[in-house]
Parts: structure tokens; C-alpha cells; sequence
């Protein structure tokens, strides 16, 4: 774990669950697996705090624990799965356009709870829904749990691995620790529950009130008489089913920016097809058969199927490779292959500002001429200063410069190759080549930096401006109630004129500030999620 | 090192033909650099404005509801109160923040190791009429008199909201832990009618005068 990981993962743990829970957090990660004797000691916290911290982190899956032979738990954090935190807007956001206001918030109650049993789920997510429609009108528990077998069905939550059955005899103790177990079949497999109901509405008026009468329908409904039918079933948000819906859109996007909306049409299609036979970290698909692309493309699509050989041919054919051609069989065989270096390159290889990635990296940080001349090492391969110059058609000093630039930044590097069998340097090419891989970890390295100073300015404007926001923060509270007890327009008018104008300027900053920079820590997530993918995908060559 | 050799002859000379990489003769190169390189170096070209659009305005709408929201739940672990420098007398009746060791969410115990577990003291049933209300508690002895008075303080604010939870920590406690319930012997009713005040309508005073006077919040009785 680079020390920019560790810090952008104890921002994120601080901003989320707080000091404690970061700092527990942040030891784990920086230390790796260890008992619990050991975190509290090196802590310095109390055992109860740790305890309540552990316990916080492993019902969000930050956390796990493994028993040891010699019968002590251990606990390691996964760090990547903190990093994660930076995603959840884009999980809840994608759920939504899937599923759906309802899908939204499954996903998000899941998210923000880490686990729950599918019947805490539905009775919340219909809460929720009936409070924002209108009066009178209810959200009914069926609806809920039918996007919620959707959601199964097409693996974005899945199950989380389960206590085993304890066939044990009343004198062997039970572990210090259960393990859990999860069958590969059963991950989706919704438990049959029969669950009745609607959504309640919060009244809004004596809360107090409503507190008491909640308790006694509780009490009324027995549900805490006995466990309910799903006990002990417990789910959670797949996050890499997630990612592979962001990884086809990319790549779907990037043929349409590249090609014409028709290629990406069918290259969804491809991938649709490829969606349960490939898992998602397999660097390419099966071959599927032209014949197969045609019956599965969408009912809309009138496209003959010459046409359609004539685009898989255009696409098999593209200098960057991403689709291949394997066979003739079925109209011809064609593979998705090699989806994170195609992304990646794509990002790379545009010819528009890619402006969306952080400042640090090429076109901004060096100019477009500089772009240029990356693309142009990346298709070559190795290249001379001379014909650097030449290609890119770039007067020599300024290629020169641009070329130490980048050399300096470790973006390019030099390939020697000797001439004679002594290396002598007057006898050897240099050439100039692009290392993809160490270029894309030197640039979620420093995504990672920027993340994290975005969070810490973020932090600081907001602390800066402490005073003024609880000012605000109170004003606002006055209005309302004096507003709900029908207070006149002066009046009202008087009480916001507790803030004068220079201060809802400040405000009006500040606002816009924390927009922007979390805006752009939304956008430098975008970017990790390409540059991380498409590290993994190299990393998991067969 | 190597070189250096050439003090002085010429420019300085390398071990690489350094026309080769593009250095013609009599060129000037960049001065040497003798300090690390400034924490804000100024920037050649700004950064292109961010994109906006309706799907990335909503996703951070969404980032910043998550925020508050994660803020709020029990999940969120609060450093508990700072001890104050001397005991004071209202300290007993006032509504303190969540100690450290309560956990205000009930995890599915039996998923997690048992070192884990922070015990749930029970009262011993009380008579009918005594609201059963029961306090999260750790299991050390060596509290037991802290906690006592802890206990007080956390009954008022436990007591009308986690009601439900408790009645279902009840039942499985009892089976449970029918042993530990005799350490505790404290009647609760009776601490709690030692005042005739409602613990709400309690104001020590402290906040007197540490408003500022503009402020027209409704009076506190």
C-alpha cells in the first residue's frame, strides 16, 4: 500500500465513521493482519472503543477476520474496499437508471449499512418511498421485493457468506470465531418470503408521540416475538458486478466517439451476450458466432446482415485491436478482447481534450503538442529523437523540450540498444518509448494524491467556515419553525436579515467551492476506475 | 560521478554521445537544480473547466446527502464526551453523549468473534409497573461503580428509543446470562424517582450568556 492509498483511505474512513473507527482503520492497513491484544496496544485506545470499531468495520466489509490455528482471531483491512467509498454515488446513480427510484435506494440502504436481510431492506425502502409520495398513497412491500429479485437475478447484490449450520454437541464450545461460508449457487438465490405489507409514513408532528406509537406497533406486530423468516441471511452490494456495468459503458462510449453509433450498438450487444458467460475479470470474451450477434441485437436495429459483417469486419479490423476475428464458423467467430487496454488506450488515443482527467496528466499538464507526441510513441512503439521530430511535425527544440519533460515526469522513457557488444555511447540508439503500465501506476498514484488533497481542502474550507455555517444552519432553523407556526412576512424578513450580505457571499463561496471539489473528486474517481482496471486486467494474463 | 572527470573542459562531459538524445553542440541547458522543487509550482496551462450535465450534478447531490447521512447513523463512532476538570453536582442528571463502550446498533452477534461481543448488562426484572428498559454495558467489573452512575444518564436517552431493541435483548439475554443479572442490584425506579424534575427541563446554566444576544432562539424553560 503506497503511502498516498493509506492516506486517502484514512480521509475517507474519517469523513465516514469517524476518528476512531480511522484511526483502527488506518493501523490495519499500515500494519496488516493482527489480534486484537495488538491494536489495542498500538492504538492506545480502550478496548471497548476498538471493539465497537472492529465491529463497525466488519458489518461494512472493510474489515475481516480469520481464525488461526492456534485459536486466536485476526483482523486485516482491506484497503481497496475502503477506496471503494469514493464510488458509492456512482453505484446508487447507476442503480437508478437501471431500477429505477426503487433500485436506488435498496442499493443505497445496502451501501449505507453495509448488510442487511432482504426483509430489513424491503420494510426500509418502502418507509422511505411512502414518505416522499403523496398523502394518502403507499409504497406496497411487493413492489420492493420484486426490483429486489431483479437486482439478484442480475448479481448486483449478492449474499453474504453465511454462519454454518452448528451440528456441534452441547460440550465442544463453539469457536472463538465462526467461518463463513458462501456457495458459489447460492450467492443470488432469494430466500421465498412472503412479505406483506406497505410502506409506513412518519407523521411529522409531535415526534415523541410518534416515537411511542412506533414502539407499541412493534410490539403489537411481534416482529420481535421471534427472528424473521430470512434471519441470518444476510446481503450486500456486489461491487464488482458494478464495475463491470461502468467497464461496457466505457467501452460501448468509447466506440461510439470512435466509430458511429451503430458499431456501438453491436459492440453492447457483444457484451450483453458475454455478460453470464464471462466473469469480470476475464480479460476477454468467448468468441460468439456473427450469427449470434444478429439474432441478439436489439428489436429495434433494422440492419441487414451484410451490414452487419461489413461492421464486425470494420471493427475486427481497427489498428488498436480490441476485437478479434477467430474463425469462420457461424459467419465468423469474434472475441472481445483485451477491454481495459482498449479503454485505456482510447482515453489515451482521443483526439479530444481529455479533460477529465485531473491536471496532472498529459494533454493539461503539457499541452496538446505533447499529447501528440505520447500518441505517436504509443503506435510506434520506439522512436529516435530524429523521427520524433519528424512524425509529430514538431520543430526540433520544442520536441526536444517536450520530450525531456516528459522524460523527467518518467511519462516516456529511453530504450537503449548498443550497436556494438561494449555499449559504447556513440555506437548505441536511444530510443524514446511509452511503458503503458508504469505510465498508468505513476498516474493512479498521483489520482490518488489529488483525491486526497481535494478531501483535505475540502475539510479545511469547510472548517474555515465554521462559524458561519452553524450561524446559518441555526438561522435556518429559526425561519422554519417560526414559519410553521405562521409567523408574518416582516418577521420572517427580520430574521434573515441576521445575515448580512457580505456573509451569504462567504456562504455563496463556500458552497461553490465544495460543489467544485466534490465534483472533481467525482470525476478523478471516474479515472481510477480505468487506470485500476486496467492495471488488474494486465495483471491477470492466463 | 564518472563524469566529472573534466573539471572544467567544456561543458561537462557525459557518458553517452549526447547528440545521440538531441544535444546539439553549443546548446544551452537548463540550469542545475539545488533545492527540492516548490510545494506549488505555478501552473502552465489551467485545467479545463469541469463537465457539467444532469447525471454528474445528481451523483453529487448524491455524494454530499451520503456525507450527512453517514454522519448521523450509529455507524458513526463519536470519541465520547471529555471528562470534565471537577465533578460537578448536575453532572448526575444531565444527558450525556453515548458512552464509549454502548453500541447503539445491534450486529448479528453470532457472525462476528465472540472477543468482539460487548456484553449487555440486564437489570434483573424488575415488578410489572418498572419500565423495562435495559443498558448496553460493558462486562468489566472493575466499572461497575462508573457505570452505575453512566447507566443513569444513558436510561433517560435509551429509554424512549430503543425500547424495541432492548425487549428483543431481553429475551435472548435472560436465557443467556441468568447469572450476570444478580451482580446488578440496583432498583432503577429508584434513582429515578430521587428527583421530581423532568431531566429536560434541566438547566445548569452553563449556556447562559455563551449565546450571543442576537440570537432569538425560543426560549429554554
Amino acid at each position: 500500500m503506497t503511502q498516498a492509498e493509506i492516506k486517502l483511505c484514512s480521509l475517507l474512513l474519517q469523513e465516514h465513521f469517524g476518528e476512531i473507527v480511522e484511526k483502527i482503520g488506518t493501523y490495519l492497513i499500515r500494519t496488516g493482519t493482527q489480534p486484537l491484544r495488538m491494536i489495542v496496544n498500538d492504538t492506545g485506545l480502550s478496548l471497548d472503543q476498538v471493539k465497537k470499531a472492529l465491529c463497525v468495520l466488519i458489518q461494512h466489509n472493510l474489515v475481516t477476520y480469520q481464525l488461526q490455528k492456534r485459536g486466536f482471531v485476526e483482523y486485516e483491512a482491506q484497503c481497496k474496499r475502503v477506496l471503494r467509498i469514493l464510488r458509492y454515488p456512482r453505484y446508487i446513480y447507476t442503480a437508478k437508471t437501471l431500477y429505477n427510484d426503487t433500485g436506488e435506494l435498496i442499493v443505497e440502504e445496502l451501501l449505507l449499512n453495509g448488510k442487511m436481510t432482504m426483509s430489513a431492506v424491503v420494510r426500509k425502502v418502502a418507509d422511505r418511498l411512502t414518505e416522499t409520495m403523496e398523502d394518502g398513497k403507499t409504497m406496497d412491500y411487493a413492489d420492493v421485493s420484486s426490483t429486489f429479485v431483479r437486482l439478484a437475478d442480475t448479481h448486483f447484490v449478492q449474499r453474504c457468506p453465511l454462519v454454518p449450520e452448528a451440528a456441534e454437541t452441547p460440550e465442544v464450545p463453539p469457536p472463538p470465531a465462526p467461518t463463513l461460508v458462501i456457495n458459489e449457487k447460492d450467492m443470488y438465490a432469494v430466500p421465498k418470503l412472503n412479505l406483506v405489507g406497505k410502506g409506513k409514513r412518519r407523521r411529522s408532528c409531535d415526534e415523541d408521540e410518534n416515537h411511542e406509537h412506533k414502539a407499541k406497533k412493534h410490539k403489537k406486530d411481534g416482529e420481535d416475538a421471534e427472528p424473521p423468516p430470512d434471519d441470518g441471511i444476510y446481503w450486500q452490494v456486489n461491487i464488482d458486478r458494478f464495475h463491470q456495468h461502468f467497464r461496457d459503458q466505457g467501452i460501448v462510449s468509447a466506440v461510439a466517439n470512435r466509430m458511429d453509433q451503430t458499431s456501438s450498438e453491436i459492440v453492447r450487444t457483444m457484451l450483453r451476450m458475454s455478460e453470464v458467460t464471462t466473469s469480470s475479470s476475464a480479460p476477454y470474451t468467448q468468441p460468439l458466432s456473427s450469427n449470434e450477434i444478429f439474432r441478439s441485437l436489439p428489436a429495434g436495429y433494422n440492419i441487414v446482415k451484410q451490414v452487419l459483417d461489413q461492421y464486425l469486419t470494420l471493427l475486427a479490423d481497427d489498428p488498436l485491436e480490441f476485437v478479434g476475428k477467430s474463425g469462420d464458423s457461424g459467419g465468423g467467430m469474434y472475441t472481445f478482447e483485451d477491454f481495459m487496454g482498449f479503454l485505456a488506450l482510447s482515453h489515451f488515443s482521443l483526439p479530444i481534450p481529455i479533460h477529465w482527467f485531473n491536471y496532472f496528466s498529459l494533454p493539461l499538464r503539457f499541452g496538446s503538442r505533447c499529447a501528440r507526441i505520447f500518441r505517436l510513441l504509443l503506435r510506434k512503439k520506439h522512436l529516435e529523437q530524429k523521427q520524433v521530430e519528424d512524425f509529430a511535425m514538431i520543430p526540433a527544440k520544442e520536441a526536444k523540450d517536450m520530450l525531456y519533460k516528459m522524460l523527467s515526469e518518467n511519462f516516456v522513457s529511453l530504450q537503449e540498444i548498443p550497436k556494438t557488444p561494449d555499449h559504447a555511447p556513440s555506437r548505441t540508439f536511444y530510443l524514446y518509448t511509452v511503458n503503458i503500465l508504469s505510465s498508468a501506476r505513476m498516474l493512479l498514484h498521483r489520482c490518488y494524491k489529488s483525491v486526497a488533497n481535494l478531501i483535505e481542502r475540502r475539510q479545511y474550507e469547510t472548517k474555515e467556515n465554521k462559524r458561519l455555517l452553524e450561524k446559518s444552519q441555526r438561522v435556518e432553523a429559526i425561519l422554519a419553525s417560526m414559519q410553521a407556526t405562521g409567523a408574518e412576512d416582516v418577521q420572517l424578513q427580520e430574521i434573515e436579515e441576521m445575515i448580512t450580505a457580505p456573509e451569504r457571499q462567504q456562504l455563496e463561496n463556500l458552497k461553490r467551492n465544495v460543489n467544485k471539489i466534490d465534483a472533481s473528486e467525482n470525476q478523478v474517481d471516474e479515472t481510477i476506475f480505468v487506470l485500476e482496471s486496467f492495471i488488474e486486467s494486465t495483471l491477470k494474463k492466463p | 560521478m564518472a563524469g566529472r572527470g573534466g573539471r572544467g573542459r567544456g561543458r561537462g562531459q557525459m557518458t553517452f554521445n549526447v547528440e545521440a538524445v538531441g544535444i546539439a553542440k553549443g546548446d544551452a541547458l537548463p540550469p542545475p537544480t539545488l533545492q527540492p522543487s516548490p510545494l506549488f509550482p505555478p501552473l502552465e496551462s489551467r485545467p479545463a473547466p469541469l463537465p457539467g450535465g444532469e447525471e454528474l450534478e445528481y451523483m453529487l447531490a448524491l455524494k454530499q446527502e451520503l456525507r450527512g447521512a453517514m454522519k448521523n447513523l450509529p455507524y458513526f463512532v463519536k470519541p465520547g464526551a471529555p471528562r470534565r476538570d471537577i465533578e460537578r453536582y448536575s453532572d448526575k442528571y444531565q444527558v450525556s453523549s453515548p458512552i464509549d463502550s454502548a453500541i447503539d446498533w445491534s450486529p448479528d452477534w453470532r457472525r462476528l468473534p465472540r472477543e468482539l461481543r460487548i456484553r449487555v448488562r440486564r437489570l434483573r426484572p424488575g415488578p410489572p409497573h418498572a419500565p423495562p428498559a435495559a443498558a448496553l454495558l460493558p462486562k468489566c467489573k472493575q466499572r461497575l461503580a462508573l457505570d452505575k452512575e453512566e447507566a443513569i444518564k444513558k436510561l433517560e436517552s435509551l429509554e424512549k428509543k430503543e425500547e424495541e431493541v432492548t425487549s428483543e435483548e431481553e429475551e435472548k439475554e435472560e436465557e443467556e446470562e441468568g447469572k450476570e443479572e444478580e451482580e446488578e442490584e440496583y432498583d432503577e425506579e429508584e434513582h429515578e424517582e430521587e428527583t421530581d424534575y423532568i431531566m429536560s427541563y434541566f438547566d445548569n446554566g452553563e449556556d447562559f450568556g455563551a449565546d450571543s444576544d442576537d440570537n432569538m432562539d425560543e426560549a429554554v424553560y
